[in-house]
């Protein structure tokens, strides 16, 4: 066994360790602790694979910022556990027949007669100067250019539309502007009078 | 026009390098630090801190137990009681300050008749426990005898302006 | 130095001389790295001083030059206080996760030419996937201490981390478009020539976006909202003592001058001598290794970053919101635009 299959076969240990924990441990938050510990061990796997852009942008987008909005909703939500947990014995059952499901199902697909290592071929390791981002970036922008911009139009869209959904007008927005207040000079707002003195009566 | 050239200067940070500019300015100006046990500040000739009784040249002690200060005093912090000496004259068989409740305002000595009782400019004592800051009237005269020059000279300076 | 240590290692397998040699070339990094941390701490307590018009510690060694060994001191030989309602586990893993991601970040870091310890490819987008996990630390801490303050913390650096990081990673996509290469080595080289071959004239409000949203990721004052001492005592880490407690600040220090660094290599010519291209000048300072020209330019970002904290009062937490997304992202996606423009027309002296 070389070195990359011991590395690959404990990430992988790792990888279904911490997939299994996030559905079966009992604090949501220690659950999407463990997301961020599965995304991160596949990324690992992808560096394996020389797949770095695709590794290091799994870790910058998942680990770096989804994540971290799901950590800042879970633990502002106050989940009760126990409601949480209650119909877990009644409905594992089905979960169990759903999942083998699930799994016969892939196994058909991508099982060894489609995707086995004499069917397909091992890729060719590269150069150390080759680079897996530029290939990408190039193959991205030239065959699969409309499957790409419609993605990207699709997610445009979604963007605007979470917006639109969330936004309501306040009746009365105390909101300020920072560069109305900017602008302000002493002269607008405060004036200076003279006054002649009073009098004694 | 003004609606741009506002929009530029937001956009170049003027207002914020201003203020750098300020900062960095004092970047090199003369520290004012006193580095305390080594370098004092001057001390004022009216500066009130730790009290003293003092004596007459000829050694008798000047308090007289009239008992002013003892009511002047907003915090309480003196207690007196008096006697007859051998000799038939007034004085005081206790003066205790209490030095905890003191709030160093002066009132004694501004209401002392005799100059008696007085606040030197000594400010760096300390005590390990609470009795150390009780200020007998033994241990008021021994500050009194002590520093008897510093406090004339004190009150000779500032006499004029009295 | 390093074939003296190859041949004295030559009785071991050749896995495990490979593996002694990257340990020690680690160590030739962080090692520096935890001194100049050291250091930066005292250098911004003295500038901060002088800037008003104080002295600043002085008593410990000459100048005060031993404080920062007496600080470390003192803060091995107090008590971790775990709190008995936090979580003890992510309570400890909290700091450790803000220190590991500061450290990895390095690994990437060319220090000139051929010092480097990993020269990757995808070197620019690695930092930035490192660093934008150092969040985690801030939130678990946050979360763990199970007190207020420190949740209020953890979710006003989460928001505002992920928030910058989008600012940052345009400023990034430009200068990217600029040197055509991932690799910082590579950004580098591409900015030869002189002081104004550098990108930071054609990139300058990318430089300035990027420096700026790199003090709001570091919870840098004037963006510490995360920290808040006058709001929320001190945010996430309020809870810690002792040796996790100083994590914290090792790990924001290192990020301090990491940020520092890469705005050095990235807009400033890195390693690059700023008289380039100068006639006479440059014969004369060629004696100068390009390391010294990169270490001077990045404590000159550490300055600035002194000077920032001695100079701006706080952000009110919605400004600092509109900044990132109205301000600086707007600001990025129009100048990307100019720039892939500039590239694609070889616009002189930069992208022919």
């Amino acid at each position: 066994m070389g070195f990359e299959q011991i590395v690959f076969y404990i990430f992988s240990a790792i990888l279904v360790f911490a997939a299994g924990m996030v559905i079966s441990v009992r604090n949501p938050v220690f659950a999407a602790l463990f997301l961020v510990l599965a995304f991160f061990t596949s990324a690992v796997i992808w560096i394996l694979l020389e797949a770095e852009f695709l590794a290091l942008t799994l870790v910058l987008v998942y680990v770096g910022a989804v994540m971290v909005l799901f950590l800042f909703v879970v633990m502002m939500l106050d989940i009760n556990l126990a409601v949480l947990k209650r119909g877990f014995r009644r409905y594992l059952p089905v979960g169990f027949v759903v999942a083998f499901i699930m799994i016969v199902q892939l196994v058909l697909i991508v099982g060894p007669e489609q995707f086995g290592l004499d069917k397909v071929e091992s890729p060719t390791p590269r150069a150390a100067d080759y680079s897996n981002t530029e290939e990408l970036g190039r193959v991205l922008y030239t065959v699969y250019v409309y499957p790409f911009e419609i993605a990207s139009v699709i997610l445009l869209v979604a963007i605007i539309a979470a917006i639109a959904l969330t936004l309501r007008k306040r009746k009365h927005p105390r909101f300020m502007s920072p560069e109305q207040q900017i602008k302000v000079r002493r002269e607008d707002r405060l004036r200076i009078v003279k006054m002649k003195s009073e009098t004694k009566l | 026009m003004k609606i741009i050239t506002d929009y530029f200067k937001s956009l170049v940070l003027i207002e914020l390098l201003k203020g750098l500019m300020l900062t960095g300015k004092y970047l090199f100006k003369k520290n004012v630090t006193v580095q305390y046990p080594e370098e004092k500040t001057p001390i004022s000739p009216r500066f009130r801190g730790l009290h003293a009784l003092r004596r007459y040249p000829n050694g008798e002690e000047r308090c007289i137990a009239c008992k002013l200060c003892e009511a002047v005093c907003p915090a309480l912090a003196i207690t007196i009681e008096s006697e007859q000496r051998e000799d038939g004259s007034r004085r005081t068989k206790r003066y205790d300050i209490d030095l905890t409740k003191c709030i160093f305002c002066g009132y004694c000595e501004e209401s002392c008749p005799v100059d008696s009782i007085v606040e030197t400019h000594i400010f760096e004592y300390h005590g390990e426990e609470r009795s150390d800051l009780y200020m007998t009237k033994d241990k008021l005269l021994a500050v009194g005898d002590r520093y008897e020059k510093d406090i004339a000279a004190n009150r000779a300076a500032d006499a004029k302006f009295r | 130095m390093l074939e003296f240590i190859e041949q004295s290692l030559a009785w071991l397998p050749d896995g495990v001389v490979a593996l002694v040699i990257i340990i020690l070339k680690i160590l030739a990094i962080i090692a520096p790295l935890m001194a100049a941390v050291a250091y930066l701490t005292l250098a911004e307590r003295k500038i901060i001083g002088y800037m008003q018009v104080r002295i600043g510690p002085n008593r410990v060694g000459p100048w005060g030059l031993l404080q920062p060994v007496a600080d470390g001191v003192k803060l091995m030989l107090k008590e971790i206080i775990l709190p008995s309602s936090a979580n003890r586990f992510l309570f400890i893993l909290g700091p450790i996760l803000t220190f590991a991601p500061a450290l990895a970040a390095w690994s990437v870091m060319p220090f000139s030419d051929e010092l480097v310890l990993a020269d990757v490819n995808a070197g620019l987008l690695y930092i930035l996937a490192i660093t934008s996990m150092g969040v985690y630390g801030v939130i678990i801490a946050g979360w763990a201490s199970n007190s207020k303050y420190a949740f209020l913390g953890a979710l006003r650096s989460a928001a505002q981390i992920v928030s910058y990081e989008i600012a940052m990673g345009f400023a990034i996509v430009g200068v990217l478009l600029a040197g055509g290469s991932l690799n910082i080595g590579d950004i580098v080289n591409a900015q030869q020539g002189s002081l104004v071959h550098w990108f930071w004239l054609p990139l300058l409000p990318l430089f300035l976006v990027y420096f700026i949203s790199g003090v709001a990721e570091t919870n840098r004052s004037p963006f510490d909202v995360a920290e808040g001492e006058s709001e929320i005592v001190a945010g996430f880490h309020v809870e810690y003592s002792a040796i996790s407690f100083s994590i914290f600040y090792l790990a924001e220090y290192a990020n301090m001058i990491l940020i520092a660094m890469l705005a050095v290599l990235m807009f400033l010519g890195g390693w690059l001598s700023p008289f380039q291209g100068i006639p006479f000048l440059e014969d004369w300072f060629a004696w100068i290794p390009g390391i010294v020209w990169l270490l001077g330019k990045t404590a000159v970002f550490c300055f600035l970053y002194l000077w920032f904290r001695a100079t701006f009062p706080r952000y009110r937490y919605d400004q600092i919101m509109r900044l990132g997304w109205k301000v600086f992202i707007p600001i990025t996606i129009v100048w990307l635009m100019v720039v892939g423009g500039a590239v694609v027309a070889q616009l002189g002296p930069w992208f022919d």
